[in-house]
């Protein structure tokens, strides 16, 4: 047996995205590019084409989610990345690809806001427009590297829980993830799972593209391979028509709805680190979540029995198993870049004897140790 | 040819700093087009690559970072590294007057100042290492654009933070072709200058 020797890089946050997209096999581009999320257009421009896929510089990012609905209906795997205000153009069309059911990729490299902010700055003030920038009822999923590893699997990650329940994903990075370069160990071929959607394999007639199925997924066959089904963004029946009959209205909301909350397990991830004995916890996502190990080791040092959780997956977030985490904990701080948005989300799953603390930082500069240290020390 | 300005820091003499446990911090600075990103890169790609460290590599970014001080920031370890800035430097290279001034006071008391002593002429201790890296660019190799390259050999021979196998490999990798010979002789020449800096 020969063993393949291991690729060491040296990879900007954005570059291990382009990496780990091109791993979980993307093949098409499309997208607009905005600062801080630059380098991931650019890798993609430089990648893609040499590999068989198609880059395309789109008009906008209006235009650059379009094109990868698209494309991801056509039969591939898409995606596209942005920030700022990009990420709030491309909205309405993320709607379209949840109710049309539509697997693809959004990194959102978070840069300060509202509207043109802080182009070179870090922020972490779109946690909440991940959950709800679009209009309507549905469950989104957004993952959250903290690391160029991370960035590479998280990236991989998104690709399959979107192949796998046919949803569009977000990613969140943030400026300073996206452009500090670390070292990391590319994965091999076959070290990370790879998903790819689950295609009919019924008669032609037999198909409907929104077909009510146990797992609430439905199989899904792209466009020129035969099948006949329709694609709106109207509310629809199981063939994809516009439906205004109560009981088919209910249904396919409550199919978005059902087809992520009954897998929550497997799409919820959490780190953990000195949890164990610690009567204080600090949570956070994300280049924060990096500080807050930071500020961890330091109060250990100073024989302060706290410990840090880092979720993964920001939506859904998973309350259960952060509920169970926080059992022991008396005093939780939520340290995040904005003015406190995941911290409702952890006031709403923490146990009653659980005391919330919200520590912010908003002036585009990284949350960094001491000051989450010095938090620790207040609330003690 | 006698380093110029090249002072000896009196206490830690000669003995190379070893990477502990923890964190190393490095800055390099000087202005935009001294080429420190680069040599940032480069040096993590060294201790990363080559001498197979954790490292991370972070920088000022933005239209600040055009003009006046410009940075790039390398933090080394044993261990995973959790915040990747710096927070209190154990090693400084400051190319100009202007980011020795505004980056002295973030070092630790420990830590080792390496300066350009070509355009560094008011040093803000006694304890520095101090090399005319512009000047013998201009004058030994030919090139002003070397002197970054030449401070890295210089970095290694100093700090003994980096192996000199590792960071040949990781200049080279990075050498537009047609110009590895000047950046080799480049880095042999801030190793040798470095080594006389360390003897006298």
């Amino acid at each position: 047996m020969t063993m393949q020797k291991a690729i060491v890089k040296m990879l900007q946050g954005n570059e291990a995205c382009v990496y780990g997209a091109l791993y979980a096999g993307v093949e098409f581009f499309a997208g607009y590019p905005i600062t801080p999320s630059t380098e991931i257009a650019e890798g993609m421009a430089r990648e893609l084409p040499r590999r068989g896929g198609k880059f395309i510089q789109m008009e906008d990012e209006i235009g650059s989610i379009a094109a990868v609905i698209g494309a991801a209906n056509a039969g591939c795997k898409a995606m596209t990345a942005t920030s700022g205000p990009g990420f709030s153009l491309m909205q309405e069309n993320i709607g379209y690809a949840y109710m049309t059911e539509t697997p693809c990729v959004i990194i959102n490299v978070q840069r300060g806001g509202p509207s043109t902010g802080l182009p070179t700055k870090i922020a972490q003030s779109d946690t909440m427009q991940a959950r709800w920038g679009t209009h309507g009822d549905y469950t989104a999923i957004a993952v959250a590297p903290s690391s160029a590893r991370e960035c590479f699997s998280e990236t991989v990650r998104a690709f399959n829980l979107s192949e796998r329940f046919r949803t569009p994903v977000i990613v969140l990075t943030d400026e300073v993830l996206g452009h500090m370069r670390e070292i990391m160990t590319i994965p091999q071929a076959g070290e990370l799972r790879v998903v790819d959607r689950v295609r009919p394999d019924v008669p032609h007639e037999w198909y409907r593209h929104f077909e009510i199925t146990p797992s609430f997924v439905s199989p899904m066959a792209s466009f020129g391979e035969g099948y006949r089904y329709n694609v709106s963004g109207l509310t629809h029946d199981q063939d994809g028509f516009p439906t205004a009959i109560p009981e088919e209205i209910k249904t396919k909301l409550d199919k978005l709805r059902l087809k992520i909350e009954r897998y929550i397990d497997e799409i919820t991830s959490f780190r953990t680190e000195m949890m164990d004995d610690a009567h204080v916890a600090v949570i956070s996502y994300g280049s924060v979540a990096r500080a807050a190990y930071q500020a961890v080791r330091m109060a250990r040092e100073r024989r302060i029995k706290v410990g840090a959780i880092q979720p993964f997956t920001i939506w859904p977030l998973g309350e259960i198993r952060l509920r169970e985490l926080l059992i022991p904990i008396k005093k939780v701080i939520v340290a995040e870049l904005n003015m406190g948005q995941l911290v409702h989300e952890i006031r709403r799953v923490a146990p009653r004897h659980t005391e919330v603390f919200s520590l912010n930082r908003y002036d585009g500069e990284v949350m960094t140790p001491h000051q989450i240290l010095d938090k620790i020390r207040e609330v003690l | 040819m006698n380093a110029a300005g090249g002072k000896e820091q009196k206490g830690k003499k000669s003995k190379g700093i070893q990477v502990d446990s923890d964190r190393y911090e490095i800055r390099l600075s000087g202005s935009g087009g001294q080429g420190l990103i680069l040599a940032g890169v480069i040096l993590a790609e060294g201790l990363g690559i080559g001498d197979g460290k954790n490292v991370v590599q972070t920088q000022s970014y933005g239209p600040e970072a055009r003009g006046g001080a410009s940075r790039a920031d390398v933090v080394v370890s044993e261990r995973e590294i959790h915040y990747p800035k710096t927070m209190k430097l154990d090693m400084l290279l400051a190319m100009t007057q202007e980011a020795c001034d505004k980056y002295y006071p973030d070092m630790k008391e420990s830590g080792v100042l390496i300066i350009d002593s070509t355009l560094v002429t008011q040093v803000p201790t006694k304890r520095y290492y101090g090399l005319p890296f512009t000047r013998l660019a201009r004058e030994e190799i030919g090139i002003v654009m070397v002197a970054n390259v030449i401070a890295l050999g210089a970095i290694a021979e100093l700090t003994g933070i980096v192996s000199r196998e590792a960071i040949r490999d990781a200049v080279l990798a990075r050498a537009p072709r047609g110009t590895e010979e000047k950046n080799k002789q480049a880095l042999e020449l801030g190793f040798s200058e470095a080594k006389k800096l360390k003897r006298t």
